[in-house]
């Protein structure tokens, strides 16, 4: 131990730097506060939309509570810092102040589960085409747990299944597409999501979670994109080597060009497998 | 002989103006051997405990190389750096080695050297078990990198099942995985043992449950958590080798089995674990910041019941690791609500601590920063836990490296700052020398630098869509940046752990001598000489609080102060 002076400069450049530290991440994070940084994807879904909102809204909490948590620490840190001469009071405790603060705690998390409640069926529950959707939409059951609600549901329903390292969909109307979706805009799509071989995450960041491809299980998730565009994503859950490279785009494109593409990928998809059959009966025949 | 006797000119000196404190406190004794044949049979709890300290050193050493060599993969976009399969082994490996042969035997390293000291007993209950337990997590390690000479495991440290089964995963690696689980999980569970008989049985006379050191109670409660999850892996563990090599169909969906019934039971132990890995920190905290605060714990009561509630809750939260997979939500909102239960205990603790800082008369010494990095940045890794308990949260957030970031907070953040805390206060006890304070200083602020540009910055990677066990991924705008500055945080934290065990070689030999007690501190390891002798006290003394040494110091300054007093004026003689 040195000194008394050099010991008090050495606990005020500690304070300073804690100090500093602490503007230097509020800084931060104000700066990137209104930016992608903090906060997740959200596309055109209100799916995605709703989950951003009630991430904000816990974001908040939490940064306020490491706040109140950061500003006693450095406050105590700085103002009781160890002086010559000076004894600590030997304070064992204090009921009061200690139930305060669980109760605190306890209706802080009470909130956050009240909010995330309320939400919960906005972002789980699929929403209804309209009344102008195209006619494959059909009407259908699609949630994921509850039952058929008194409007039936109005949605294209598209099946994906995944398998190392694709995934694959197929469409109402039979055709088949791999990697790239295509779907219309402002039409539900429920995604029943299935694995072949291990267990997978079908994710496009921008249409909402996550909903894990788990083998011998169905999944269910949905979205409903206002706005045409690609959308890209990757598998979440590591499935083996490929995991980095197994990747997925939903392209949204208008109601009419929906239509043709998805004949058309049926066309194709026909002709490849009669293509298919011809060989093998080729083979079978030459022996090959 | 009398307690007073024993401490009397030792204790009364604060130690750095008397470096000469180590007067004789015990009988002389003839010296335990020092070669290694003595280190490795010995029973020696204090042995023992300094064994486990290496053995988790050594492997700490190796998973952050391995975290390194994946930092620099990920240093930039499309890095052809590691191949993919090395890269799928680094992280099983990485994520196996700092949970199971860092993390949870460290705990139990200073548990073996800190408990019997710390309830004033002589050894352990089982001291040949104790020694069982260290050569069992030995071997496991053996075991687990002896798979890198054929087929290193590469399932994730997690081992999801189908993924895990032989017809996805050939080759024995992942059956070297499973043995040295089993190894390191008997071993565990031997230690806990032990832990638990000890701590019921061998307490000082007057050490009451209520007057026990909080850091032992961790360590009781670490121990039950330890018997209830490592148990019920084994069985878990074994159901994966029955289908590996046996023609099991446990968690083979194409023969009925269930790939979800892995993953509850993999997390029903996988997340006690987590608990299991910061109660012994949170005991260190609690040990450390009222010793530097010179105040008493605020609320030992309330901080010993929330050590159980969090384990209590600890086992019944293990689905919210799964929100994104087909449960229904009924499920989803019983596990969002026993997480966020979590949160109250575990916020009580932190305001118990921040109320012994209050008014106290704190100390900067280097444990005590160890121990505000480790609220500072735990407080963190709590709040992302909160955000990632709200499931429809999760189901963006769930195997991205925001959960990365949000268990690095937790556990490095967290435990191992309170780790870095507690080798820093107690390596005095165990060498019989301080630590350089100055290299502490520097090393704790290169590591908080370090962390906090490694970690920060992949909450944003997460949140920008960048899923976890990638071995590349495209730059899309923003992630270059933020896995840079992860990468080059990753190297700053490596400098700051390096500096930290230069300090420690050096201040073995040549640290400034300890004395008994040169914190001046509460509880009994204290009361012995630095380092103790084999059989730990001469005498022991019975304990009256929670803080017996800041009894014996109050007693041997009153006997002193009334031998000093002057004597009463002889009556004249007449």
């Amino acid at each position: 131990m040195g000194p008394i002076p050099r010991r008090r400069a050495r606990h005020l450049a500690l304070t300073l730097l804690a100090t500093g530290l602490v503007l230097g991440l509020a800084g931060v994070l104000a700066a990137t506060a209104g930016a992608d940084a903090v906060t997740p994807d959200a596309g055109p879904t209100k799916n995605a939309v709703d989950i951003d909102t009630l991430y904000k809204i816990v974001f908040f909490i939490g940064l306020a509570v490491i706040g109140i948590v950061w500003g006693v620490l450095f406050y105590s840190l700085f103002r009781f810092r160890s002086r010559r001469g000076r004894r600590a009071p030997q304070i064992f405790g204090n009921v009061p102040l200690e139930l305060g603060w669980t109760l605190a705690a306890g209706g802080i998390v009470i909130a956050i589960a009240i909010i995330t409640l309320v939400m919960v069926p906005g972002i789980k529950n699929p929403q209804s085409s309209g009344p102008t959707t195209l006619a494959e939409a059909s009407s259908q059951n699609a949630s994921i747990d509850q039952p058929p609600p008194p409007n039936p549901l109005r949605a294209l329903n598209i099946k994906v299944n995944s398998q190392q390292y694709l995934f694959r969909y197929q469409y109402p109307n039979g055709a088949v597409s791999f990697q790239q979706m295509v779907v219309p805009v402002d039409t539900t799509v429920t995604l029943d999501i299935t694995s072949n071989d291990v267990a997978h995450s079908w994710w496009i960041p921008k249409l909402g979670g996550k909903a894990d491809a788990v083998p011998g299980y169905t999944n269910h998730t949905w979205f409903k994109a206002t706005k045409t565009g690609t959308f890209t994503g990757q598998c979440a859950e590591f499935c083996g080597s490929g995991h980095a490279v197994m990747s997925a785009k939903v392209t949204v494109v208008g109601r009419e060009q929906y239509r043709v593409w998805v004949a058309n990928q049926k066309k194709l998809i026909q002709q490849s497998q009669k293509q298919v059959l011809l060989m093998r009966k080729l083979f079978q025949q030459t022996g090959a | 002989m009398t307690t007073s006797e024993y401490t009397a000119g030792t204790l009364t000196h604060p130690p750095h103006t008397s470096p000469k404190g180590s007067e004789i406190l015990v009988r002389e004794l003839p010296q335990r051997g020092a070669s290694w044949v003595d280190w490795v049979t010995t029973t020696d709890h204090k042995r023992i405990g300094i064994l486990y300290l290496f053995t988790t050193v050594f492997f700490f050493l190796v998973g952050g190389v391995e975290a390194l060599l994946m930092r620099i993969q990920l240093g930039t976009p499309d890095n052809t750096f590691l191949d993919p399969n090395t890269y799928n082994a680094l992280f099983t490996l990485h994520g196996t080695t700092m949970i199971f042969l860092v993390v949870v035997p460290i705990a139990a390293a200073f548990g073996n050297y800190l408990v019997p000291l710390m309830i004033g007993a002589r050894d352990m209950a089982f001291p040949r078990l104790n020694m069982l337990s260290w050569w069992l997590l030995v071997f496991g390690g053996v075991v687990l990198y002896a798979s890198l000479f054929f087929s290193p495991p590469k399932s994730g440290w997690t081992a999801y099942a189908p993924l895990s089964e032989s017809t996805f995963l050939p080759g024995h690696g992942m059956d070297a995985w499973i043995l040295s689980l089993h190894l390191i999980g008997l071993s565990s569970v031997l230690g806990a043992i032990n832990f638990v008989a000890t701590i019921h049985n061998m307490r000082a006379p007057g050490m009451s449950l209520s007057r026990m050191p909080l850091f032992v109670w961790t360590i009781l409660i670490y121990s039950y958590l330890l018997i209830l999850a490592l148990s019920s892996f084994a069985a878990t563990l074994a159901m994966l080798l029955v289908d590996r090599n046996f023609h099991g169909t446990f968690f083979d969906p194409t023969q009925n089995g269930s790939a979800l019934l892995w993953q509850h039971l993999f997390w029903f132990m996988g997340h006690p674990e987590v608990y299991i890995m910061v109660l012994p920190a949170f005991g260190m905290i609690s040990e450390i910041v009222p010793v530097f605060a010179r105040k008493p714990i605020f609320g030992y009561r309330a901080i010993v019941i929330a050590t159980g509630a969090i384990a209590f809750l600890g086992m019944l939260v293990w689905a919210h690791h799964m929100f994104a997979t087909p449960l229904s939500t009924p499920v989803l909102s019983f596990f969002m609500l026993s997480s966020f239960a979590i949160a109250v205990p575990t916020g009580i603790k932190i305001f118990n601590w921040l109320a012994t800082l209050w008014r106290g008369n704190i100390e900067f010494r280097v444990p005590l920063l160890f121990a505000v990095g480790f609220i500072a940045q735990f407080v963190i890794g709590g709040a992302t836990g909160v955000i990632l308990a709200v499931f429809p949260i999760d189901w963006q957030l769930t195997d991205t490296y925001f959960v990365v970031a949000h268990m690095h907070y937790v556990l490095f953040g967290g435990s191992f700052f309170a780790l870095m805390a507690g080798l820093y206060y107690w390596f005095p006890k165990m060498t019989g020398r301080l630590m350089s304070e100055f290299w502490g200083k520097v090393s704790f602020w290169v590591m908080v630098i370090g962390f906090n540009l490694t970690f920060l910055p992949q909450h944003s990677a997460g949140l920008s869509g960048m899923p976890r066990r990638v071995f590349e991924y495209h730059d899309t705008g923003s992630l270059h940046g933020y896995n840079l500055a992860s990468t080059i945080g990753s190297f700053v934290l490596a400098l700051g752990v390096l500096i930290s065990v230069g300090n420690a070689v050096w201040s073995v030999r040549r640290g400034r001598r300890a004395g008994p007690d040169p914190w001046l501190a509460n509880t009994l390891e204290w009361f012995t000489t630095s380092p103790p002798p084999a059989h730990n006290f001469d005498v022991i003394p019975t304990v009256r609080s929670f803080e017996p040494m800041k009894d014996i110091r109050r007693r041997v300054r009153e006997q002193e102060e009334q031998l000093a007093a002057p004597e009463p004026a002889p009556e004249p003689v007449g």
